[in-house]
C-alpha cells in the first residue's frame, strides 16, 4: 500500500514496529515488525485473539506504552509526520485533538468523581482554549451529536449514574469532541449488549462520515470487522499474517490461520450438524515463540520451510500475506487448498 | 420422549435493596419474576438475553446458590426447595455448574489434582481408593494430559482451564449441568474446541445441559430449544430452529438482527432498538418491552401478555406478546 504516489492518502502508516516488554532479563516481544496503513477517511480493523499483539499496536501509536514496556523500533507516520521523533509536549498535543482513543470499559477509563461535562469540557479548554461557559456549551452539543437524550441533563451526571451503553457514548463525545483525523477504537463494544453494541457502531460510522474521520479499529469480534471495516489486518502473535480489504478476508482468505479463524467461529444464521472445525492447540507464550513461523505449529499445512519466518508479500491486489504456500519456495504440496483442511477434533 | 428432567414453575428471584432509615429494605430488584420452563433428559436448553435480563440468576436460583423467592423447582421428580440444606448438597452431585472464568472458580492454592478429589471426597462418588484412577480418566476424558494433573490453575491457558472446570463438574456424574457462559471468555480458537468437547461428552454421558449464553451464535449451534429473556420474564420459547428461522417477539427479532454477520455481502436489515434495558427495581407495567418496542400499543402498557402457541407457529413456539398474529401478518406496522 505504500507506494510513493499513494502515500500522501494515508494518514497513518506504520513500519516496521516493535514493541517489547522486559521482564526479568527477558525480552517479550509483544508487537514485531508490524507495518500497515490506514488510507485517509477509511476503517481499518485489526483483529487478533488474545495476546496477539493488537492492543500494543494502537497503544504504541498513542505512544501510550509504559515500563517495562518499550517501542524499540519503526516508524509511526502520522500525517507524514514520525509520532516516534515527538517529545512529550507535542505528543500531549497530538493526543486528544489529532489522535483520539476509546477503550473497551469506559466505567475505567471515565473518571467516576468527575461530571460528565466536566470532563468534555476538559478537552475543550486544553486543546482550543475555550472559556468555561463556552466549553459547557460545546459540551451539550457533543452529547447531542451522540444521541444523549437530555444533553442539558445529563452533562451534570456522574459516570456510575449512566449505563453501560451511555458511557460509552459519553467516552465517544470525549474522544470526539475536537473533532480528531484520527479515531483508535480498541475492543468499543466488547462489553456491550448486542442491541447496544448495534447502536454504538452505528454511531460511529455516522459521525465518521459527519466529520470526515478515519479510524483504526481493534476488536477480537470478526463480525464486528465485517460490517464496520474497509481494510482488515490480521494479528498473529505480534505480527500481521494478513492484510487485504474486507471483502477478501471473508470471501477469499488466504492465510491458514485466518481460515481457521472464520471457521471456528459458530455461525448465527445456519445450522451446522458435525462438530465445529477448530484450530488445534493454543496461541504460544510470547516468551516461548516457534522461531519459524508463528503459527506453523498449528498449522495444518505447515512443512519443512515453514520452520524459517515467511515475510510479509505483497500481491497484485495490493493485499498482503505472510505465509510459505503463496511463495515460489514452498516445499509442500503442491495443490495445498488452504479451504479444503477441516479439522473437527475437540482436543 | 425422554423424561422431564428439570421442571421451573413459576420461579421468582427478588433481591432486597436496603437503605434509608436503619437499612430496611426499601425496594426490590426483580431480577427473575416468574419464570417456568421444563428440561428433558439428555436435551440442552439455552437461556439468552442482555445483561440483567435474569438468566443468570435463574441458572443460580435453580441450584439454589442464591435462594429463591417463590416458585418451584423440581429435579427428576423431586422438589428442590422442600430439601433442607444438607440434602441439597447430597442432591448438588447431580447437577452442577460451569462458571464463565474458571480462574475465578478454581482454587488457586490447589493442584488439579487436589481439585478433583475434594469434589469426590465430599460426595463420595467414588470410593477412595479408586480415586486416582478415576482423575486420570477425567483428565483424558476433558482432553487433558495426565503430565499436568499436580498443575496450579495459573500455569493453564484459558481454554485447558476451562477445561478442569470441565472435569470438576463430571468427576460426581452429575444428570445435569448448567452452564453458565462457560465459552464466552475463551478467543473463538478455543471456544471452537471446548464447545465441541461439550457436545461430546453430552453424547457419550447423555449429559442434559442449560446453557446460559449471550453469544447467539454459539446458542444456535449448541442447543435444541432456545429461552428468550427480557427483564426477568421468558418472552420466547421455541426449538432452535424454529428459532432462530421464525422469530415472533419483537425481541427477538431485534436482538438477532443485531448480530454482526461476517459475510460483508450480506444484506442486513437490522432493527435498532431505542434506549437501553429498564431498571429491573421498577419494570415497565404490562409488557416490560414496551418502552423499546417499535409495535408498542396502549394495551401494551397495562396488559402483561401470556407466553401463547398459535395455529401458524410450530409445537411448542411460544411467545409472549399481544400483536404475534398482526406482525406476522403485517397488519401492524413499526411506528418508531
Amino acid at each position: 500500500m505504500a507506494t510513493e504516489s499513494t502515500a500522501n492518502d494515508n494518514i497513518l502508516e506504520v513500519k516496521d514496529l516493535r514493541t517489547s516488554f522486559f521482564t526479568n532479563e527477558q525480552e517479550v516481544k509483544a508487537v514485531d515488525g508490524v507495518t500497515f496503513s490506514l488510507p485517509r477517511g477509511k476503517t481499518v480493523g485489526i483483529v487478533g485473539e488474545s495476546g496477539s499483539g493488537k492492543s500494543i499496536t494502537s497503544l504504541s501509536i498513542m505512544r501510550l506504552i509504559d515500563q517495562p514496556g518499550e517501542i524499540i523500533g519503526g516508524d509511526i507516520l502520522f500525517n507524514n509526520e514520525n509520532l516516534l521523533e515527538k517529545n512529550n509536549n507535542q505528543m500531549r498535543d497530538i493526543r486528544g485533538k489529532d489522535i483520539s482513543m476509546i477503550f473497551q470499559e469506559p466505567m475505567t477509563s471515565l473518571n467516576p468523581t468527575y461530571t460528565v461535562g466536566q470532563q468534555i469540557s476538559e478537552a475543550y479548554k486544553i486543546h482550543e482554549g475555550l472559556r468555561k461557559k463556552e466549553a459547557r456549551h460545546r459540551s451539550i452539543e457533543m452529547l447531542k451529536l451522540v444521541g444523549i437524550p437530555s444533553p442539558e441533563k445529563r452533562i451534570d451526571q456522574y459516570p456510575h449514574e449512566l449505563s453501560g451503553g451511555m458511557r460509552q457514548r459519553v467516552m465517544i463525545a470525549i474522544a470526539l469532541a475536537c473533532s480528531p483525523d484520527l479515531l483508535i477504537a480498541d475492543e468499543p463494544t466488547t462489553a456491550l449488549d448486542v442491541t447496544i453494541q448495534a447502536q454504538i457502531l452505528e454511531l460511529i460510522k455516522e459521525l465518521q462520515e459527519k466529520l470526515n474521520m478515519s479510524v483504526l479499529l481493534i476488536t477480537h469480534d470478526l463480525g464486528v470487522v465485517a460490517e464496520t471495516c474497509d481494510y482488515v489486518a490480521v494479528m498473529y502473535c505480534g505480527k500481521i499474517v494478513e492484510y487485504a480489504d474486507v471483502r477478501t478476508i471473508f470471501k477469499d482468505p488466504k492465510h491458514p490461520y485466518t481460515v481457521g479463524l472464520l471457521n471456528s467461529l459458530p455461525p448465527h444464521d445456519r445450522d451446522i450438524e458435525e462438530d465445529l472445525p477448530v484450530i488445534k492447540g493454543n496461541v504460544p507464550s510470547p516468551a516461548e515463540l516457534p522461531k519459524g513461523c508463528r503459527f506453523a505449529p498449528r498449522c495444518p499445512f505447515a512443512s519443512e520451510i515453514c520452520n524459517t519466518l515467511p515475510d510479509l508479500k505483497t500481491d497484485e491486489n495490493e493485499n498482503q500475506i505472510r505465509c510459505w504456500i503463496y511463495s515460489d519456495e514452498w516445499d509442500g504440496d503442491p495443490e495445498v487448498n488452504v479451504h479444503a483442511e477441516r479439522t473437527t477434533q475437540s482436543n | 420422549m425422554p423424561k422431564e428432567l428439570l421442571k421451573v414453575t413459576n420461579l421468582k428471584q427478588h433481591f432486597p435493596i436496603k437503605g434509608g432509615f436503619l437499612g430496611r429494605t426499601i425496594n426490590h430488584v426483580k431480577a427473575v419474576d416468574g419464570v417456568s420452563f421444563t428440561i428433558h433428559e439428555g436435551e440442552t436448553v439455552s437461556i439468552v438475553g442482555e445483561s440483567g435480563c435474569g438468566k443468570s440468576t435463574t441458572g443460580r436460583a435453580i441450584l439454589r446458590l442464591d435462594e429463591p423467592t417463590g416458585g418451584e423447582v423440581k429435579f427428576d421428580g423431586k422438589n428442590l426447595l422442600s430439601f433442607s440444606k444438607r440434602e441439597m448438597r447430597q442432591n448438588r452431585k447431580d447437577m452442577q455448574v460451569i462458571f464463565q472464568d474458571p480462574y475465578a472458580s478454581l482454587n488457586p492454592r490447589q493442584t488439579v489434582r487436589q481439585i478433583l478429589n475434594e469434589a469426590m471426597e465430599i460426595q463420595k462418588v467414588v470410593p477412595k481408593k479408586d480415586r486416582n484412577d478415576r482423575i486420570l480418566e477425567l483428565m483424558e476424558t476433558v482432553g487433558l494430559g495426565a503430565h499436568q494433573i499436580d498443575r496450579f490453575p495459573h500455569e493453564f491457558s484459558g481454554g485447558q482451564r476451562q477445561r478442569v472446570g470441565i472435569a470438576r463438574a463430571l468427576s460426581v456424574n452429575p444428570q445435569l449441568i448448567i452452564c453458565d457462559e462457560a465459552v464466552s471468555a475463551l478467543d473463538v480458537s478455543i471456544q471452537a474446541q471446548v464447545i465441541n468437547l461439550l457436545k461430546k461428552l453430552q453424547r457419550e454421558l447423555n449429559l442434559t445441559y442449560l446453557f446460559i449464553s449471550h453469544d447467539l451464535g454459539v446458542v444456535r449451534h449448541i442447543s435444541d430449544r432456545v429461552i428468550v429473556m427480557y427483564l426477568g420474564k421468558i418472552v420466547e420459547i421455541a426449538d432452535k430452529k424454529s428459532l432462530f428461522t421464525n422469530p415472533q417477539h419483537p425481541y427477538t427479532k431485534s436482538l438477532l438482527s443485531a448480530i454482526p454477520n461476517t459475510d460483508p455481502d450480506a444484506k442486513r436489515e437490522r432493527i435498532i432498538l431505542s434506549g437501553d434495558v429498564p431498571s429491573p427495581i421498577d419494570p415497565p407495567t404490562g409488557c416490560r418491552f414496551h418502552t423499546r418496542c417499535p409495535f408498542a400499543t396502549e394495551k401494551c402498557v397495562t396488559d402483561v401478555p401470556e407466553l401463547r402457541n398459535e395455529d401458524y407457529m410450530k409445537e411448542g413456539h411460544q411467545t409472549a406478546c399481544h400483536y404475534i398474529e398482526e406482525i406476522e401478518s403485517g397488519l401492524m406496522q413499526p411506528t418508531r
